[in-house]
């Protein structure tokens, strides 16, 4: 039972990895970049719901709503400023910039609502008792599931199925031949950080939902790991993103529980750095060597 | 199209006057017009005093020896590369400052020399981003299936299945990109550019690695591609068979330079058109 409840929270902890991994994997697919400030969206997205609700007292679903919007936005005026003058610089230029976006979120952060952490109350409170009460299950945590699920298919169906989606995948295997076809690429991306930040928003509360807690740091551990679970899942690939989130939150789960607290990040790492000795490009990523 | 300059109020330098387009094309506006046209990079001219005038319906040939300078006009047409001198004029609009996407939009499309499908996707997803800006429903439309994403995806469906009818390759259409035959890949990548629907098509060594019996297929529907949809198509291409039985104009070019234009007879008999393919005949 105990073991069942460990599993339970790491698949929710995974779930909130995962949504936050569809926003790294989706803009690296396509404009080939790490966008290291894409965590602390998540953590501005999580200001923006706590303040919507506790100073505006907005109901919780127009507060996501709201966090939603704002980071849609946050999101595509980064990409515009930060980004989009260097689409044609080298790609170590644009890391070092996606870091000092990320350093400048948490700073802002840090003027506007200060150094110490804020509590964050649930969106929705309880849990359901299973097994006489031997086993409780958060509603919070019912909610992320349920989340990254609709997210996943909806995502899936976009890509595959609109006309948008299919720019956003010809995007990423030739930016230069659909331009040609008549394929805005910029207006692509910009839709792609659009979409990757609304994600982070959510994420971002569904997080603080189950950490009760916020400050301008929150976003950076989970969007490294989030990170990891992009490309341990094979980065660029929408289900590696949700298998990699998924399962790099039941290691870390079943780590706490049974091997050590303090150990639990390292142990984490260390399946990455195992996994892409093996597997370079990640669970479900395809490694195409260069034709010669 | 409101920033985009009439064929009547451009103070343009004068076309030269060997411009030679079909009689039926004549008193039509031509779908393109290279005028002084000029590329450097760095300190290299690769393309000098380009002057190429061709009409609605014509098929023309650009034909040149290896680094001649023939793709990188194409690349120019399109858009990749931004011209250092010289105009080029779409169905009469003046393409100055605009991007390759506005120039597809303006009527331009093109295939490549090496074969650039989105092989990851389906034979049919390629025609239909081809098609990407006559496809028109929301973002929102298409995750909630409204019912404008029903309607805008079956014509577009049916449009592309039509598209790929003309090679015959609508039994394909199901299949991954990638995992077709070379020449089949090369049909497709003209189908995909068709679905731009284009008044000037260019073709990028269409026939190159097709035997005698698919480029004469090939020929044949090129051929049909202009009669059925009225376009203009611009080729490069080495087959000389596939150039002089097509073409009606032709544009020779060599280091950068038109050296000779004309029908595929006056090409065939041009003696500087000669020595460029050959080298020089020595002195008896």
């Amino acid at each position: 039972m105990e073991f069942l409840s460990y599993l339970i929270s790491g698949i929710s902890l995974g779930s909130v990895y995962a949504i936050i991994a569809l926003g790294y994997t989706m803009v690296y697919g396509i404009a080939k970049m790490l966008n290291f400030a894409h965590g602390d969206v998540i953590m501005v997205g999580g200001y923006i719901s706590l303040l919507s609700m506790s100073s505006l007292g907005l109901p919780w679903p127009l507060a996501v709503i709201l966090a939603m919007l704002v980071c849609t936005v946050l999101g595509v005026v980064i990409e515009g400023l930060a980004y989009k003058p260097l689409r044609s610089a080298p790609s170590l230029a644009v890391l070092i910039t996606a870091i000092g976006v990320s350093y400048f979120l948490q700073n802002a952060a840090l003027l506007l609502w200060g150094a110490s952490p804020k509590a964050y109350t649930p969106i929705i409170a309880g849990s359901v008792k299973l097994f006489e009460g031997q086993l409780s299950i958060s509603y919070v945590s019912i909610l992320t599931v349920f989340m990254c699920i609709v997210i996943m298919i909806a995502l899936t169906l976009f890509t595959g199925k609109t006309r948008m989606g299919k720019a956003m995948r010809a995007c990423s295997e030739d930016k230069a031949a659909a331009q040609l076809m008549g394929i805005n690429v910029n207006r692509t991306i910009s839709m792609t950080f659009a979409i990757g930040s609304a994600l982070a928003a959510i994420a971002g509360v569904l997080l603080c939902s189950s950490y009760t807690s916020l400050m301008p740091t929150t976003g950076s551990m989970p969007g490294i790991k989030a990170f990891t679970a992009a490309v341990f899942g094979g980065i660029g690939s929408i289900p590696g993103a949700l298998l990699g989130g998924v399962l790099l939150g039941i290691i870390e789960s079943l780590a706490k529980a049974y091997i050590s607290t303090q150990l639990a990040n390292s142990i984490v790492f260390a399946v990455l750095i195992i996994t892409l000795l093996v597997r370079p490009a990640g669970l479900l990523g395809k490694y195409v060597p260069e034709k010669v | 199209m409101a920033r985009l300059k009439s064929k009547n109020d451009s103070p343009l330098v004068p076309m030269p006057s060997d411009a030679y387009i079909p009689q039926r094309d004549l008193g039509k506006t031509p779908v393109l017009e290279a005028r002084h046209l000029g590329i450097d990079f760095g300190g290299l001219t690769a393309v000098d005093d380009f002057n190429l005038t061709i009409g609605r319906t014509e098929i023309a040939g650009l034909i040149g020896p290896n680094g001649a300078g023939k793709t990188t006009v194409f690349n120019l047409l399109t858009k990749v590369y931004q011209p250092t001198r010289g105009t080029i004029m779409v169905d009469g609009y003046d393409t100055k400052g605009m991007s390759t996407v506005q120039v597809n939009k303006l009527g331009v499309a093109r295939t490549f020399q090496n074969i650039r499908l989105f092989n990851n996707l389906s034979v049919e997803d390629n025609v239909k981003l081809g098609m990407h800006n006559q496809i028109k429903y929301g973002m929102v439309g298409g995750i909630l299936r409204l019912p404008s994403y029903w309607k805008q995806e079956r014509i577009a469906h049916e449009r592309a299945l039509e598209l790929l009818s003309i090679f015959d390759m609508q039994d394909m259409a199901g299949a991954k990109a990638g995992s077709l035959p070379y020449g089949a890949q090369r049909r497709l990548e003209i189908v995909r550019a068709l679905g731009t629907n284009p008044s000037l098509l260019l073709l990028d060594e269409p026939a190159a690695g097709m035997n005698p019996s698919e480029t004469a297929e090939l020929m044949e529907n090129i051929i049909k591609i202009r009669d059925t949809f009225q376009i203009a198509i611009m080729l490069i291409e080495h087959d000389m068979n596939l150039v002089m039985g097509i073409c009606e104009g032709i544009c020779v070019l060599n280091f950068g330079k038109v050296i000779a234009k004309g029908t595929p007879d006056e090409i065939q008999s041009n003696p500087v058109v000669i020595e460029a393919y050959l080298g020089k005949q020595k002195e008896a």
